[in-house]
């Protein structure tokens, strides 16, 4: 109220308001006469939710005409059903009856405590079956709006007609075969050729805030995605990176591809406004190229969550884990006690049915084939074993089984061709004070899925890392104490053993935490990352030897090019200093640097695996010479010309450089006079420091020779 | 060449000046001694005492016989070379940062930060060659646009007609020395992006060389009237010190992380490194590992032999060049 109006309201009711002491007044208590409080948070702070529409109302359709005296029991049945699925209202459940004949509709409604319940409820019950007769149709009573304004005549849907899309994997024409590589700093996102020829990187797109947390690129190489807060894109092309896709999921957070990138899997998950609950959490997944959205998944973040009971917060991602191969067929997802495997076909369970596996903890794909491997830890204290098991797809069948005994845990490896598996296995001591590790090796090949026990050859050490050799059969460990741990390496079958695993070498002491094979095999990056400072050392497997050990400062990310040529190693903004990123060739040498400021992200665009066949591949590295032939020359070439642009370039700074200074000479030589005045006549003396400076570099050379004498004196 | 440590200062350096001929050094540091050292040797000869705060910065005549210092106890001092005695002080009412002889010794250009309700500024006075003339005047005034923003450095441009100043404020300005006007100062895209901490002239007086936190220096070309950018030398880390060879066309620049970051920072980052570029070619073409702290001064010996350089970790390393290095080629 405005002062002004108090006071004439004073007036009118008589009162001498200067008489008035304010703070005698006392209102009464919970009343407040319309004076709202300026503390807005009491008011709006937790607004309560309140229903608008009828967004918690199912209809449910198809249900069994009953008579009266049957009314009660069916409404007892849905009752039972429904409030499985959620909370039904008071009063919720409303089946109308024919006036007429007293016998129901065949229909009813039932209304939930949130929308949510709804919504999953008609996921979970359309198409349930009460018996053969009596299928249900389950819809939102939102939705009847729209299914009442279906047009009563069919409209012949227009046809576009057909635009030829860019050709979206030209990057792989390039014609001197170079790689791709997205970085991220400050606000850029910066794509660009690797052009180790030239020493440098050249640009193929820049663009400032292009996304809002991180970038990725598709399996294949083919899409580069970028989160926003309406959802995720993809973009690529032929020449510059124009948006191909948009996929609407607000505040995304994650996005993760099918491996054959024909599925784009995104995750948002929401925190809960009482903290008690689980946060909420929305997974789609959508056609990559059609942009449609082919199913979603809600629910509280225990459902998402792996790791058994008491396992961390949130969901570990990626959620779904896709079958191996580029069909994308099958995706998984591990929950409490069972592992869901969905088939692409229909986005439904297998069989409609989950697996059951009690207390499954870690599911794995065969990168190449529907085998799933899974680990079941020990029960009741040892009087169940735990196990490890390779489960086929969509057969359900198991295809081979291991029992362990007094396991602490597991974890499984797969070589990137399907043919082995190595399940890394913790064990307890007899006193259970301390675990040792082995390694169960399966052969996914071979007949019968042979198992191998493979023990260190000292059984305490502690393994720090494990890899497969990229399409190989030798993997390398990194085992032992901190901070010198040691490396070794096996192979899965040498000439002599032919199926056995051997030994091929042990190098001691190395400084390395982590461990980075070529994608073609043979050649492994031991590196020494975070408390190592980045150590790097460049080893060939086959040889067995140390080809460079060099170090790149603070190093904190490792990537082999997608060819196996090159290995970018990037400072990322973790660090203050130094960020940036260094391209090494794949011998260790250093290429360049590149040093950016909030370097945050170093991608290489990958590609798509090669069409020559195994032999044709084996033909070409028997025949290496024939074919580089070629390339050198051309490497030779360019590095000619880089040479002549680099002393023409040269030649020409000096020659500016050269200009100048002879302006400034004479300009220095014009006031000369000027100079000697304001030093009371004193002569300048630059004449004679030159002289100086000359003898001084014949001083230096009589030097050199002194040192030498005394060498061979020695 | 093995480096010679001289340890003589308590406190961080702040600043390295070599004598005309080359064979003395003398060093400031947050300490309030001034040290002169044998450029050759890293003898320690003697100690400037009289200041009362860190020192800052300081000039020597050509004659070798007078030294100024700036001072964060509000004072610029003249001293005695020889004799180690204060000969006069010139007081203001904020600390002085930068000092410079200009050409014939009779003027010097004094900064003073800003302090308390004084304002940056710029100070002229004269130098009498007769201690009994001395005083306190001074012949010009010259005040910052930036008033707030401390100038780090101001040296004579050439025949003593202009000043140039680089400072907190990442511009800079030449002024004239005769009547105050501000003649240039460099924009935004040419410029530094962040504050200048050190400005080196050449022997000649033809160019300079400025390093900025922002990672780079820059050296430009400079005629009486013009303040060109001619050459860009970009470097990892934030600079504190520069310096210009007389003898070779080459560089060296210095800095490291602030004070509050360097915990995060280890030494071998190779922040701490003196870093050599190639004047020309604006190539790195060498560093000198050493400090375990910032660089905070550096100082090519004039006749082009060695350098020294000093750190926010106390010490100052002497270093003679090896024979190799006069035969660089890029």
């Amino acid at each position: 109220m405005a002062e002004l109006d108090i006071d004439t309201r004073a007036a009118k009711l008589g009162i001498d308001w200067s008489q008035v002491n304010l703070d005698s007044i006392q209102l009464p208590p919970g009343e407040n006469f319309g004076i709202e409080s300026d503390d807005e948070g009491v008011y709006h702070d937790d607004q309560l939710e309140f229903d608008t529409g009828f967004g918690n109302i199912i209809v449910v359709d198809n249900l069994p005409v009953v008579p009266k005296t049957k009314f009660e029991k069916l409404e007892n049945v849905l009752k039972k059903i429904y409030s499985q699925l959620g909370a039904i209202k008071e009063k919720g459940l409303w089946m109308p009856v024919d006036p007429n004949t007293g016998m129901t509709l065949g229909y009813c409604f039932i209304e939930f405590n949130t929308p949510q319940e709804a919504q999953n409820a008609k996921e979970k019950t359309h198409g349930y079956k009460l018996d053969k007769s009596h299928i249900f149709a389950v819809n939102m009573f939102d939705d009847f709006d729209r299914l009442m304004n279906v047009k009563e005549e069919w409209e012949a849907p227009q046809t576009k007609p057909y635009v030829p899309g860019e050709n979206l994997q030209k990057w792989l024409t390039d014609e001197k075969a170079r790689d791709q590589l997205v970085t991220r700093s400050g606000p850029d996102t910066e794509v660009f050729w690797n052009d180790a020829r030239q020493k440098n990187t050249e640009l193929v797109h820049k663009r400032s805030y292009w996304t809002e947390s991180y970038v990725q690129w598709s399996p294949l190489g083919t899409y580069l995605v970028t989160l926003h807060k309406q959802g995720a894109a993809v973009w690529g092309g032929a020449d510059t990176f124009t948006r191909l896709m948009r996929y609407q999921h607000n505040m995304v957070k994650l996005v993760d591809f099918s491996p054959g990138e024909k599925y784009l899997v995104t995750y948002h998950s929401q925190e809960p406004s009482n903290p008690r609950d689980a946060s909420k959490v929305e997974i789609k997944v959508f056609d990559v190229r059609t942009g449609r959205m082919m199913r979603d998944f809600k629910g509280s973040a225990d459902e998402f969550s792996i790791g058994g009971p008491g396992g961390v917060a949130g969901a570990s991602w990626p959620v779904f884990r896709w079958a191996g191969g580029k069909d994308d067929k099958y995706f998984a997802k591990l929950s409490k006690n069972t592992i869901s495997v969905y088939e692409t076909e229909t986005f439904g369970l297998i069989d409609k049915k989950s697996i059951k596996v009690d207390n499954v903890v870690d599911i794995c794909w065969s990168p190449t084939d529907s085998i799933l491997s899974l680990f079941v830890p020990e029960q009741g204290g040892g009087n169940q074993p735990a196990k490890v098991a390779l489960v086929q797809i969509p057969s359900k069948v198991e295809l081979r089984q291991k029992n362990l005994f007094s396991v602490s845990d597991c974890k499984m490896y797969w070589q990137s061709s399907g043919e082995y598996l190595a399940v890394k296995v913790d064990r307890y001591t007899k006193t259970k004070k301390s675990t040792y590790s082995g390694f169960e090796l399966f052969r996914i090949k071979e007949r019968d899925i042979p198992i191998e026990v493979l023990e260190l050859d000292n059984k305490n050490d502690k393994i720090i890392a494990f890899a497969w050799e990229p399409k190989g059969h030798r993997f390398a460990v990194i085992h032992g104490d901190q901070p010198r741990p040691d490396v070794s390496f096996y192979t899965m079958k040498t000439t002599q053993h032919g199926g056995r695993v051997t030994k091929l070498g042990t190098l001691k002491a190395k400084q390395a935490n982590a461990l980075f094979w070529s994608p073609t095999g043979k050649y492994i990056i031991l590196a020494g990352l975070k408390n190592f400072n980045g150590q790097l050392e460049f080893f060939n497997v086959d040889e067995l030897e140390t080809m460079a050990t060099t170090e790149h400062f603070m190093a904190t990310d490792i990537e082999w090019d997608p060819t196996g040529r090159y290995v970018a190693t990037a400072v990322t903004s973790v660090h203050e200093m130094e960020n940036g990123f260094t391209i090494w060739s794949f011998n260790g040498k250093l290429l360049y640097r590149n040093l950016k400021d909030h370097f945050f992200q170093l991608a290489w665009r990958p590609r798509p695996p090669s069409f020559l066949s195994p032999e044709k591949e084996e033909e070409i590295a028997k025949n290496l010479k024939k074919y580089s032939k070629k390339y050198e020359l051309e490497d030779q070439d360019v590095s000619l010309l880089l040479s002549e642009q680099d002393r023409e370039k040269r030649k020409a700074l000096k020659e500016e450089w050269e200009k100048w200074v002879k302006q400034w000479k004479s300009l220095h030589e014009e006031e000369k006079l000027a100079r000697q005045n304001l030093r009371d006549g004193e002569i300048s003396d630059e004449e004679e420091e030159e002289d100086e400076a000359k003898e001084v570099k014949e001083v230096e050379f009589e030097d050199v020779i002194d040192v030498t004498e005394e060498v061979v004196q020695e | 060449m093995r480096p010679i440590l001289m340890k003589g200062h308590e406190r961080p350096l702040t600043f390295l000046r070599y004598h005309r001929d080359g064979d003395l050094l003398f060093s400031c540091a947050k300490d309030d001694t001034p040290t002169l050292w044998y450029a050759d040797n890293g003898e320690r000869l003697g100690t400037y005492r009289g200041h009362n705060g860190a020192v800052w910065c300081c000039d020597v005549s050509r004659d070798s016989s007078r030294l100024i210092t700036g001072s964060a106890d509000q004072t610029a001092k003249l001293w005695d070379v020889k004799t180690g005695q204060q000969l006069f002080s010139f007081k203001f009412g904020a600390p002085a940062r930068s000092v410079d002889f200009a050409v014939g010794d009779k003027l010097a250009v004094i900064t003073t930060d800003p302090f308390m309700e004084h304002t940056s500024a710029i100070h002229v006075k004269r130098i009498a060659e007769d201690l009994e003339d001395q005083t306190d005047d001074s012949v010009l005034i010259l005040q910052s646009p930036n008033g707030r923003k401390t100038i780090n450095r101001a040296v004579w441009g050439p025949l003593n007609q202009t000043i140039v100043s680089g400072g907190e404020d990442a511009v800079i300005r030449i002024w004239d020395a005769e009547t105050g006007k501000l003649l240039k100062e460099t924009d935004e895209e040419v410029g530094h992006k962040k504050p200048i901490r050190s400005l080196c002239k050449s022997a000649d007086d033809s160019h300079f060389l400025t390093g900025s936190r922002d990672k780079t220096a820059k050296a430009c070309l400079w005629d009486m009237r013009t303040l060109t950018l001619i050459k860009t030398y970009t470097t990892g880390v934030p600079l504190n010190a520069v310096s210009m060879s007389s003898l070779l066309d080459h560089v060296v620049l210095g800095g490291g992380p602030d004070a509050s970051e360097i915990t995060t920072t280890e030494h071998r980052a190779g922040s701490f490194d003196a870093k050599f570029y190639d004047k020309i070619l604006q190539e790195e073409f060498g560093s000198v590992k050493g400090h375990f702290g910032p660089i905070n001064a550096l100082a090519f010996n004039p006749d082009g032999r060695s350098f020294s350089s000093g750190g926010e970790d106390g010490y100052v390393r002497l270093h003679h060049f090896d024979a190799d290095y006069f035969n660089i080629k890029i």
